[in-house]
């Protein structure tokens, strides 16, 4: 009866469909990221690290840029839109940036040192027309040292700081520069500049439908010719879900994907895919509560849990893609140094000083730790936590899991140790972006800065680390600088004040089509020199 | 009937208020922070407190749930934390994209289940209607997601055949029903429509089973009608609760489901839904769940309203 033409309907729209093939376009690369929106357009991006790698490094730039050119050595500051900075020797609180000439945003209108104050403006002063709540929100907890800011010439801005601060460079490569002229133009509304924002940076950004797609172009006159694309466009497109990912990996519909899960590796590399990936600034630890009363307050008990994690077992669980931890920082990293304590495992020795502290096998130290289920940066918590509980139980201390949802423990964090939602746990599962002074270092253990005040989630205060922190930002020489950032790592090692585990490799899978992409040691990364080989 | 009419019409003003309260409250009993999406995780106390107050999270809850309502009810749902844009627009694409898939799901999943079961219903008890039943419960027992992702492992990953995400070559603004287009829908809208279809395969072949087997059928065939005159009274008996069965997978279509839309990447409720939950994102939230609870209130009462037309037996007074 009527089910027959309606069949037959089906039946000749599903064989059409199964015979045609979409063409694709020459030298386009597409990308499947694990976010699930496209990053804020408009130049401070959400979505953390992923939303700089895509909308903020690619369509912006920064006064000061990093340098993502090289995969063997720990990426640092160089030029970006500022070709020099300084601080004036008799007041250390003063800094002036020379800016670069010539530079133009992408609608045609020149960078100058007015466009720096109204960025900044956006971001810090909400008496300014300009100022964006949500660029705000992203911006400014990132630049907390800026006191006030002016022109002094069209190519030269001066930026003074609350107390001197000599990581103020780190903070500035957050911040992204977005045209003054153009905000104009879309009738000062940055909802119309999210639809067509304007950069100085590599790619432009063409077209984007919310969570669906962004299509990025070159900007063939970008100011530095070694990062002009070669590529015809760059499409991003969100696939939070790891197995969709996949599946839009392996089906062709993406080129590239990050993230892949890890037991998805053997499958894709399988299947002829790359797997690139590389050491960067993130570290995945137990933050240790420092409050009175708690076992990790012994510094035998901290060497003992470090001493008793078989990494090198826990990587194989992996599948390989973790680097094992020497210290809280990547053993890669320029501000590693020469720590003491050797981070290892030898459970013979973690007996040993476990006994120093009075417990044992016979006589278990019993800790409570708050791990979560999944969340950001996390890498595969649950079995990475039963392989450190079963490590740990070998040698004497139990560990007892109180398991909180990801967005739970994010605020359990905020709150500190001391907080009754952390319900009396003396440590916290917690992965970290560890990519600058502030983010790496001063963030976890500064006595101003303990929760919930700050991110100092263990109330740890210890007048010599806060020297440390100090000197950090006193020291204005950068070859110095990095010099105090090793002793203050050392410091982190010998003292065993985590317990470290490992550090991400920020795995991607890619078609064997995609060539000339470097990874940097970085979470951002450089797309320009990349091409498609059809 | 017109009376009838009026009241069925006026019950939804109450249900509807019921919808709201518990979608605004139920999102907020969640745990989690509604910032999170919108502030970098190590802001500081004093930046926390200044974005909560400036998204006005710092207020009574029923001061906010007043706010909500008030906006809601002139068509504002606010804006979205984590993309800042309108949450009415955004409800609107996404159920946009879901309509498209629901209406391709009704038009795979219903024709076929009543087929399904008049076939097994006039057949009943023999190995066709054993065959079709056997169908009928794999199609509502098969977890759909699971179904999902073997229908992407075989037809794009294996054969390469279809695309495995997304609504269509360059996202669903540019939806049209083309080949290109219905080439990404094909697996998603097959895999939504295998539950709708094993329900009313069941339904239509318990009502055709039971109707064939009463005393007026036997009347009619005695009386010397044909096959499809006899056909006739069954399907007309048949209707109206089969339309009260479609009407609530029609429902459940509209709904969008989280698990289909994420196995997809398909960008309607289901997809918006899911992501609002992750980052969070009460207004959204709360504006996706209300128009979909709308949804079915609308659905029912469209089912209620129609059953007299078709059912004469139906008097509602």
């Amino acid at each position: 009866m009527f089910l027959k033409p309606l069949r037959q309907a089906v039946l000749a729209v599903a064989t059409v469909a199964l015979f045609s093939t979409s063409a694709l376009a020459a030298g386009t690369l597409r990308i499947g990221m694990t976010a699930s929106d496209i990053p804020l357009t408009t130049g401070q991006t959400d979505q953390g690290g992923e939303g700089m790698r895509f909308m903020g490094y690619t369509v912006y730039d920064s006064l000061i840029n990093w340098d993502l050119s090289s995969a063997d050595k720990p990426s640092t500051l160089t030029p970006g839109l500022a070709t020099e900075w300084s601080t004036d020797p008799e007041d250390r609180t003063k800094w002036t940036f020379k800016l670069r000439e010539g530079v133009k945003f992408h609608d045609g209108s020149d960078f100058t040192a007015d466009a720096v104050v109204w960025n900044l403006d956006k971001l810090l002063n909400d008496k300014s027309e300009q100022y964006d709540t949500r660029q705000a929100a992203q911006g400014a907890s990132r630049i907390p040292s800026i006191a006030s800011y002016k022109v002094i010439d069209p190519l030269t801005v001066e930026i003074v700081t609350k107390q001197p601060d000599a990581t103020l460079p780190y903070q500035i490569a957050w911040i992204m520069f977005s045209s003054p002229a153009n905000w104009e133009a879309q009738d000062k509304s940055w909802e119309k500049v999210a639809a067509h924002p304007s950069g100085t940076g590599p790619w432009k950004l063409e077209s984007f439908v919310p969570r669906e797609r962004a299509e990025l172009v070159p900007n063939l006159d970008y100011w530095d010719k070694t990062r002009v694309p070669k590529l015809d466009k760059m499409v991003l497109i969100p696939l939070p879900e790891p197995n969709a990912r996949s599946s839009a990996l392996l089906s062709g519909q993406v080129d590239w994907i990050e993230a892949p899960a890890p037991d998805l590796v053997p499958a894709l590399e399988g299947n002829g895919f790359k797997i690139v990936s590389n050491t960067y600034p993130h570290n995945w630890t137990y933050h240790f509560s420092r409050l009175e009363g708690s076992p990790w307050n012994d510094i035998n008990v901290r060497k003992a849990a470090n001493l008793a994690v078989d990494r090198a077992g826990l990587k194989q669980l992996l599948g390989g893609l973790m680097v094992e931890a020497k210290g809280f920082m990547p053993p890669s990293s320029q501000w590693f140094g020469k720590p003491e304590f050797d981070v290892r495992y030898d459970p013979e020795a973690a007996k040993e000083y476990l006994a120093k502290a009075g417990y044992g096998p016979d006589k278990p130290l019993k800790v409570k730790a708050l791990i979560s289920p999944s969340g950001s940066g996390q890498m595969l918590p649950l079995p990475m936590n039963e392989f450190i509980q079963q490590n740990l139980a070998a040698i004497g201390i139990d560990v007892e899991f109180e398991v909180v949802e990801w967005n739970t423990m994010i605020n359990i964090w905020r709150a500190g140790a001391a907080d009754p939602s952390a319900q009396g746990a003396q440590s916290i599962n917690f992965s970290y972006f560890i990519q600058d002074p502030f983010t790496g270092l001063i963030r976890h253990l500064s006595c101003d800065l303990i929760a919930p005040n700050g991110t100092n989630w263990g109330h740890y205060c210890d007048p010599e680390m806060e020297e440390l922190f100090k000197k950090i930002r006193t020291t204005f020489d950068p070859a110095e600088q990095d010099e105090v950032l090793r002793k203050t790592h050392e410091k982190y090692v010998n003292d065993a004040l985590f317990l470290f585990v490992a550090h991400d490799v920020a795995p991607r899978a890619m078609s064997p089509k995609v060539k000339g992409f470097v990874q940097a040691q970085n979470w951002f990364q450089n797309f320009s020199g990349i091409t498609i080989e059809e | 009937m017109l009376a009838y009419m009026i009241r069925r019409l006026l019950y939804v003003i109450p249900v509807a208020f019921g919808v709201s309260v518990i979608c605004f409250m139920l999102v907020h009993i969640a745990p989690g922070d509604p910032l999170t999406a919108v502030m970098p995780i190590d802001a500081t106390a004093e930046q926390q407190a200044a974005m909560r107050a400036e998204y006005g999270f710092d207020r009574p809850l029923p001061v906010q749930f007043g706010i909500w309502l008030g906006n809601a009810l002139q068509g504002d749902l606010g804006s979205s934390i984590a993309t800042g844009r309108p949450v009415a627009a955004e409800v609107r694409r996404a159920v946009g994209n879901t309509l498209i898939l629901a209406f391709t799901a009704s038009l795979i999943g219903f024709p076929l289940g009543i087929f399904f079961g008049f076939v097994a219903g006039t057949f009943k008890d023999t190995l066709i209607d054993r065959a079709v039943t056997a169908l009928a419960i794999t199609g509502v027992s098969v977890p759909n997601y699971w179904l999902g992702i073997v229908l992407v492992a075989v037809f794009s990953v294996t054969l390469g055949w279809l695309p495995s995400t997304g609504a269509g070559p360059g996202g669903s603004t540019a939806w049209a029903w083309d080949i290109e287009h219905l080439r990404f829908i094909l697996l998603p809208a097959i895999t939504l429509a295998v539950v709708p279809m094993g329900i009313v395969t069941r339904t239509v072949r318990a009502l055709v089973g039971d109707i064939l087997s009463q005393d007026f059928v036997s009347a009619l065939e005695a009386k010397g009608l044909s096959g499809t005159g006899v056909l006739r009274h069954v399907i007309r008996n048949v209707t109206p609760t089969t339309l009260s069965v479609v009407g609530l997978q029609l429902g459940y279509l509209l709904g969008g489901s989280i698990l289909i839309e994420t196995v997809f990447n398909w960008p309607g409720t289901g997809f918006l839904l899911s992501n609002a939950i992750f980052q969070r994102d009460l207004p959204l939230l709360q504006g996706t769940i209300l128009v979909l609870a709308l949804f079915f209130v609308f659905a029912n009462l469209l089912v209620d309203l129609a059953q007299p037309l078709v059912d004469p037996r139906i008097k509602r007074g």
